[in-house]
């Protein structure tokens, strides 16, 4: 009977974690970051009330805003949970991710930006237009990095399906691999940038001049605003726990092992609370870069993965 | 025991003169230096004469046909430079182009390079060849900026970077020999010695050491100046004084040529093919042609005998690349006559540049009214360097175009519209030179009388009368090369 | 995929080699430049020390020595002596930008890659993977000298192509013989002194230790 409902009790369990996860991911980042700079935190679920709150708000469009201003939030909810509901978080055995394998995944990103950008456009406001042309620099840049990042990680586990490649990597028994530990410098570089973390763009800023997400959103309220806030919020909670099931999957429950998902669970909890820690450490570390420095920082994460990629071949 | 001599007096003297500095009798304590190197060559030359190819110092040092002549010439040019030097030095520490501190410099560290070459030369292991070539770049390259003019320096530093990375891709290419001679004969020295190599070539991986050849070819081609590779030489050549201009161009050239022709014997043993012949045959005759080419545009006299002796290195590998008995014992004759011309060129060059203070060659005028022996000689050996019969020049020339018309009758028309070029275009600027009323800004020299008779007397018996030792030897020669 | 553990920290140390080699393409900062050489050197030495250990050759322990002296501490000692007296302080300027640089070294790895295959097939070491890193070393040695207007920075560029050539002597045979190591270090350091007195040579005759200044032997003067 259990064995039967299975798959779906965890692609159902799944999901909620990267529902209730985003935010909770995100209220621990600036929990840790009020600590280091000697202020109160409003706690771990502010960010979960915010969203809240915002829902309840009125809905202001501007006055020639089309279906797409109106449809992208839900598009990009959709697209962001979709990826949710993919990336294997808790277990490698995941019913819907063999719907999609890990060039999709990069896709169904790729589509939520592509429509972020066309919202941005659309009411025709001047910083919209400026944050697209920004946002369409980075990805343009950055995507080609992922793609080398993650098919190196392919490479050494000899598939592109995520549930396989993580399954793949908690069995074998461990080497040191010189190819993962490019990839990975190379996917936190890309993870920095795809979720808008400073050194490329500074989530908590309106400052006209060095936004770039931010710029396509400010035509945004209530609901939608809630929507997007909610999705970039799962973007970072799946890039963090990609990052975990690609790069250090151990504790991951395996296929057709229920058993192992309590343990998982709190073995993501530490790692996705190490993540958080890291992130916090590189943001007060560092300063945001100049956009025009972008490029190159996202130029350094395309010759990080290609060197992965390369010294698979040469070196393994 | 002669073999010792040659290499240590020449280690000697560069101490000594690194000790003696300024002094006045540096001049002669360099000559003597050279001089007993030349001695105690010869001797080695009887040796080996005597005794066939012999092994020394724990096979450290191996000596046969092919190297003993070109440790002979080496150790004969290197004399005679000095003695040109000593006039000539002294001339340009009296007008001031050179100071106290450079004047050590350059005794120690020409002494040095002579050492470098014989090494270079006498050595059996490869890696050795190797560091000694980078240690003769190296104790030259600051001998070309000695004047410290901006020309100069720039000159040095072109040469110091582009021979240092051709040279390294060189040590690239050693460590694949090595690889590929470890599987036969296992780790250690035994690998590099290049008896062990050459005998048991046939065992060798073909593949890698096809591989290694191109990496050799590229790093010692580029120290012999062949084209495309060829672009710090005029400039080291022009910027350097004389006696080192003679010297690259007589000596470490040749030496540079040696080191390819040896690693070629190897990797034509393994691959059992001549893949490096045709390699070879294409570096050669690109040299040819473009090097006579751009004899044609020169202004600056040295630069223009520069380019002359890419064109002849061109000739010699090229010749090495075809081949067969007659095509290399034209090769090795040709490695010999050209290094004696060319330096008795660069020793009469020397001092017309002196007596007319330029290298700009519209402004030399007059030499033969000027200074009889400077015009002379710079006129018989531009005769001499252009292959016109009587000299030895003609002599090997002649004999690689017989070969090429033999075994490669496409190639000979190339390879003899070079040779046109070059001599019209030699011709063309050196009369002008030689001839006609001298400038008023001409002052007297005392010239160096000695250096260039000798020269061009030797190029001359060369090319009328080939010495039954010496034919002895390059058959000989011939013979390891095959 | 059965690596032994020693290939493994090998060939990691390999890929470390391979990146300070495009770090010191990227860098701007010429101190910067030092340090990456510096770490680039010691990386050097250690996976030499460690073909040593687990060879068992016990010669490849004085490589490693010599390694660490001279190209750790006295080449960048000398070179920071160096750009303390002259004052260079500037960004290195290229000629080629920084990402075309990267792309083109990125092409040139593939290329070492490919040139050393049938190499890679022929030997049996532990080591024989990283032959291709070595060229590739060698190789973006290369292009840094091409693509760098600064005596400096191309002196750097040429060191470690030289360490390039020291890395391929170890992973293609386990070192050379002894005697031709120590030659090679002892033609680096002469090497080193020459660049030195060049460097105040080009400084008090140009001003400048760049080397756009220097073009004035151009063929059609």
């Amino acid at each position: 009977m259990i064995r039967q409902y299975y798959p779906i009790l965890i692609e159902s369990l799944q999901v909620i974690l990267v529902l209730l996860g985003g935010p909770l991911l995100v209220g621990w980042v600036r929990m840790l970051k009020c600590w280091t700079q000697g202020r109160r935190s409003a706690g771990l679920l502010q960010p979960m009330r915010d969203v809240t709150k915002l829902f309840v708000k009125e809905t202001v469009l501007a006055e020639n805003a089309s279906w797409i201003f109106r449809s992208t939030p839900y598009i990009v909810f959709g697209a962001t949970l979709m990826a949710g509901a993919i990336i294997p978080v808790v277990s490698a055995d995941l019913p819907l991710a063999a719907t999609a394998d890990i060039i999709a995944l990069v896709a169904i990103f790729a589509l939520a930006r592509f429509f972020t950008a066309l919202a941005g456009l659309d009411t025709g406001t001047a910083f919209g237009g400026m944050g697209t042309s920004r946002e369409m620099m980075v990805s343009s840049l950055a995507e080609p990095a992922v793609l080398m990042s993650v098919f190196t990680v392919s490479l050494v586990s000899h598939s592109t399906s995520l549930s396989h490649m993580v399954h793949e990597l908690t069995t074998v028994s461990f080497v040191l691999r010189p190819s993962l530990a490019f990839a990975l410098l190379a996917f936190i570089l890309i993870a920095i940038a795809e979720t808008g973390r400073i050194p490329v763009d500074n989530p908590s800023t309106h400052l006209e001049l060095t936004m770039i997400h931010e710029a396509m959103l400010l035509e945004y309220s209530g609901r939608h605003l809630a929507l997007i806030e909610w999705a970039s919020m799962m973007k970072l909670f799946l890039f963090a726990s990609l990052g975990i099931a690609l790069f250090l999957p151990w504790g991951i429950a395996g296929i057709d092992d229920p058993g192992m998902l309590p343990v998982a669970l709190v073995a993501l909890a530490v790692k996705l609370a190490l993540t958080g820690v890291f992130i916090v450490l590189v943001e007060t570390g560092l300063s945001k870069m100049r956009i025009f420095r972008v490029a190159e920082f996202l130029g350094m994460a395309f010759l990080l993965a290609s060197l992965g990629m390369l010294s698979y071949f040469i070196l393994e | 025991m002669a073999l010792l001599v040659v290499l240590v007096t020449s280690l000697l003297a560069a101490a000594v003169l690194a000790f003696v500095g300024d002094r006045k009798y540096a001049h002669e304590i360099n000559i003597i230096g050279s001089g007993a190197t030349f001695a105690a060559s010869i001797f080695l030359a009887f040796e080996v004469y005597e005794s066939g190819p012999m092994l020394a110092g724990g096979d450290f040092f191996f000596v046969d046909a092919f190297n003993v002549y070109l440790a002979v010439l080496t150790a004969f040019v290197s004399t005679t430079t000095a003695i040109f030097s000593r006039k000539y030095m002294k001339f340009e520490r009296a007008h001031g182009r050179i100071g106290h501190k450079s004047m050590r410099f350059y005794h120690a560290m020409f002494q040095l390079f002579i050492f470098a070459m014989l090494l270079a030369l006498l050595t059996n292991n490869v890696g050795v060849l190797w560091i000694s070539m980078e240690l003769a770049t190296l104790s030259t390259v600051l001998l070309v900026s000695l004047y410290r003019t901006p020309a100069a320096i720039e000159a040095a530093w072109k040469y110091f970077i582009l021979c240092g990375v051709g040279i390294a891709l060189a040590l690239f290419g050693t460590v694949l020999l090595y690889f590929a001679a470890e599987k036969v004969f296992g780790e250690g020295t035994q690998g590099l010695l290049w008896t062990n190599l050459s005998q048991a070539s046939g065992q060798l991986e073909p593949t890698v050491l096809s591989l290694a050849f191109i990496f050799l070819m590229v790093g010692y081609g580029t120290k012999v100046g062949l084209v495309p590779l060829h672009n710090w030489l005029p400039d080291a050549h022009s910027e350097g004084p004389t006696p080192i201009s003679a010297v690259l161009s007589g000596l470490l050239l040749n030496v540079a040529l040696y080191a390819l022709v040896r690693c070629k014997v190897i990797v034509d043993g393994a691959t059992h093919s001549n893949k490096t012949g045709y390699i070879m045959m294409a570096f050669g005759l690109l040299s040819i042609i473009v090097a006579s080419f751009s004899l044609l545009r020169q202004k600056d006299i040295k630069r223009m005998f520069a380019y002359s002796s890419i064109e002849h290195m061109g000739i010699a590998t090229f010749a090495f690349g075809l081949g067969g008995p007659v095509a290399t014992f034209g090769a090795l004759l040709h490695m010999l006559v050209h290094s004696i011309t060319k330096s008795a060129i660069f020793f009469t060059v020397g001092h017309a540049s002196q007596m007319n203070s330029t290298q700009d060659m519209s402004s030399i005028r007059g030499l033969v009214k000027g200074n009889p022996l400077v015009g002379w000689g710079l006129m018989l050996g531009v005769v001499a360097i252009a292959g016109v019969p009587p000299f030895g020049v003609f002599t090997s020339e002649f004999l690689i175009l017989t070969a090429a018309m033999k075994n490669a009758p496409y190639l000979a028309p190339i390879f003899l519209l070079g040779i046109a070029v070059a001599f019209a275009a030699l011709f063309k600027r050196a009369m002008p030179m030689v001839f006609g009323d001298p400038g008023p800004s001409q002052r007297p020299l005392k010239a160096s009388h000695f250096p260039v008779i000798v020269h061009l007397v030797l190029i001359l018996v060369l090319g009328l009368y080939m010495p039954v030792f010496l034919n002895d030897w390059f058959h000989k020669a011939v013979e390891l090369l095959k | 995929m059965s690596l032994s553990l020693a290939a493994q920290i090998n060939s990691v140390l390999a890929a470390l080699i391979l990146l300070t080699s495009f770090a010191l393409l990227v860098q701007r900062r010429v101190q910067g430049l030092l340090h990456i050489f510096a770490w680039q050197g010691l990386l050097l030495s250690i996976s030499t020390a460690v073909v040593g250990y687990s060879a068992g050759l016990h010669h490849l322990y004085i490589s490693a020595l010599l390694t660490l002296t001279l190209k750790v501490f006295a080449l960048p000692y000398i070179l920071y002596v160096l750009i303390h007296k002259l004052k260079i302080h500037k960004e290195v300027e290229e000629v080629v930008n920084i990402p075309t640089t990267m792309i083109i070294g990125i092409a040139l790895v593939i290329f070492s890659y490919d040139l050393t295959s049938p190499i890679r097939e022929l030997s049996t070491l532990v080591t024989r993977s990283t032959l291709a890193v070595a060229l590739s070393t060698v190789m973006l040695g290369l292009l840094m000298m091409i693509t760098r207007k600064k005596a400096l920075t191309q002196i750097v560029g040429f060191l470690s192509l030289e360490n390039g050539l020291f890395f391929a002597a170890t992973s293609a045979t386990y070192g050379m013989p002894l005697v031709v190591e120590l030659g090679v270090a002892l033609d680096i350091l002469i090497a080193a002194f020459i660049f030195g007195i060049f460097f105040f040579q080009i400084r008090t005759t140009f001003d400048s230790l760049d080397l756009k200044e220097m073009e004035k032997l151009k063929e059609d003067e």
